[in-house]
């Protein structure tokens, strides 16, 4: 079914093919460990795979292929760090779906639905995260609306001229 | 059924995903509570992904800035050159005074029977990546296994501490270095002035703080903090940080900020210390040195005789005159002058034993009890210990050989 319709307008359905797949996510997994050894405030700020997750989630519009796609790369991104692999997988798998989802009943190809839609997601991430790490690995974790709220509004701007970099892999169904 | 199952499918399936990581967290958070220590397959399998082109990209990116900084941008060379150079002659000023410093301070440390942890090997490695977020707040170096590398080794810069190895990869060879930031690090640290031993960690924001000091104790900001060596991790006295900010924390104990000595946020090449060993410290025993050494070394020589019969009895030998066996180059007493009165400033103890634990200068095998005076003529109470260097005087020798208005003795070197 290439062609879903909500408020009477046509939503098209992409796909990706196998080397983007796989070679978008893990260019951004690389990019997210090296780059803040040149810039320390990278790690605190930016997301990388999330802002790849998003962009996959909404582009595809499969609510299962948005959760499975950032289970995958969640997951791959807590294997880079020190602690339990599963926080990021959850909190990605989360967003993927709620981004396939909310793809599916909106129109998320201008660029200020896809600021809003990768500031809210950001916070929802943020919040799945805090919220394992502290209740299910009891890390100490500190919630800051302030850091928070930058975060996306970084992650927002920098996600919109992502996906317009990414809209080029695009393929019509 | 199925049509419930068919319209909640999607829920279903995140629902089961969802709960298969969960249930994999907390299988790790039970390993973790055991203590379990394996390197996860699916980490390996990660860290050799992503490992080969961070590596690639460092060494492109050195490549290309040695290029460019070695044959190309070569602006100022020439005065940075001058400038070394001044440089260079102000720290041989340095080194030499550092060095006998640092030779003194290892013959008292030999007196006082001090224990040292000395780092006897270390490695090299050049920082290629990051965990990718600051809730991780490790990096990768690229050695590991193949280069002797463990878990919990120390890893230091010239500036300062880093961090620990946390998990050593065989292939790709790298490792992971927590960084003492991470909130689950942990240090052992003393302060310099104070002396007064805490806990290093790290918080969840990336700051290091020192734990575990008593809020009665005076700590002033600016005051450095060293490795203690309590964690058996690190050698005691390598650099942590200084003191930034001092306040009241919880449980009766201060919140001490520190700023660490090491840039962790701009690493690129790191020491590991691959091996550390706990010994005595030794002073350089150069052997009982005779006042006619010294003096030989000091004043100008006369050239050697030409050889002469072996058969022929020197003159002036005799047994119990040890400056008639005194080496070539010796230059005789002047006439008239006090018979083998002889100075010699050495670092001394109560007794005439030098900080070095051997006896000082003296020309006599068998000396009268020696008493030690400073250079201002006041002599020290018994039991006293002198660090200080001071001059050690010691009795005219009394022998057979050469009573105290006889002639000098006279030797092969002596004029004739």
């Amino acid at each position: 079914m290439p062609i879903t319709y909500t408020s009477g307008e046509q939503v098209e359905v992409y796909r990706f093919s196998i080397p983007v797949t796989i070679g978008v996510p893990l260019l951004a997994l690389f990019l997210q460990a090296f780059v803040p050894l040149r810039f320390p405030r990278f790690a605190v700020y930016v997301d990388l795979p999330l802002l790849v997750t998003i962009f996959f989630a909404i582009s595809r519009r499969s609510p299962i292929a948005g959760l499975f796609t950032g289970a995958v790369i969640g997951l791959a991104q807590d294997m880079l760090g020190h602690n339990p692999i599963g926080i990021y997988g959850i909190a990605k798998t989360v967003v993927g779906y709620g981004a396939s989802s909310l793809g599916v009943k909106l129109d998320v190809e201008n660029a200020g639905a896809r600021l809003l839609v990768t500031l809210g997601f950001y916070l929802v991430h943020s919040a799945v995260y805090f919220t394992v790490a502290r209740g299910l690995v009891n890390m100490t974790q500190r919630w800051s609306w302030g850091h928070g709220i930058l975060a996306a509004l970084v992650n927002g701007i920098l996600g919109v001229l992502l996906y317009f970099l990414l809209d080029r892999f695009k393929q019509r169904t | 059924m199925e049509s419930v199952l068919g319209r909640y499918r999607n829920l279903i399936i995140l629902a089961g995903v969802l709960f298969l990581q969960v249930i994999g967290l907390a299988v790790q958070v039970k390993r973790i509570g055991n203590e379990e220590k394996d390197t996860r397959l699916i980490r390996i399998w990660a860290v050799g992904a992503v490992a080969p082109f961070e590596r690639a990209l460092v060494w492109m990116q050195n490549s290309t800035s040695g290029v460019w900084h070695n044959y190309i941008f070569l602006r100022g060379v020439r005065s940075e050159n001058r400038q070394l150079k001044e440089q260079i002659e102000q720290m041989r000023l340095e080194q030499v005074r550092l060095s006998e410093d640092a030779a003194q301070a290892r013959r008292l440390q030999n007196l006082l029977a001090f224990k040292e942890q000395f780092v006897s090997k270390t490695v090299a490695a050049q920082v290629i990546g990051s965990g990718g977020s600051d809730l991780s707040r490790i990096v990768y170096i690229d050695k590991g296994e193949q280069d002797g590398l463990k878990r919990d080794m120390a890893v230091i810069t010239a500036d300062g501490i880093v961090g620990k190895v946390l998990q050593v990869f065989k292939t790709p060879s790298v490792s992971q270095v927590l960084l003492i930031s991470d909130q689950s690090s942990g240090v052992g640290a003393i302060l310099e002035k104070s002396r007064l031993q805490g806990v290093l960690r790290g918080t969840a924001n990336g700051e290091v703080v020192l734990e575990r000091v008593m809020s009665d104790e005076q700590v002033q900001p600016g005051e450095t903090v060293l490795t203690s060596g309590g964690d058996q991790i690190f050698p005691k006295g390598l650099p942590v940080g200084t003191v930034t900010k001092v306040g009241s924390g919880k449980d009766l104990f201060l919140n001490i900020k520190i700023k660490p000595a090491a840039n962790l946020s701009k690493l690129e090449e790191v020491l590991v210390l691959v091996e550390k060993q706990e010994r005595q410290a030794v002073a350089e025993d150069q052997g009982r040195i005779r006042a006619a050494d010294i003096l030989a070394q000091r004043l100008p020589s006369v050239p050697d005789k030409p050889a002469t019969d072996p058969n022929a009895k020197p003159v002036g030998e005799a047994p119990g005159n040890p400056a008639a066996n005194a080496k070539p180059g010796t230059k005789p007493a002047a006439p008239g002058a006090p018979p083998a009165t002889k100075t010699a400033v050495t670092p001394t103890r109560p007794g005439g034993v030098t900080a070095a634990g051997s006896v000082p200068v003296a020309i006599v095998p068998k000396p009268k009890p020696t008493t030690t005076s400073t250079s201002s003529g006041e002599e020290k109470p018994e039991g006293a210990v002198d660090l200080q260097p001071s001059i050690t005087e010691q009795k005219p020798p009394v022998s057979p050989a050469a009573e105290p208005n006889s002639q000098p003795p006279a030797d092969d070197n002596s004029p004739h």
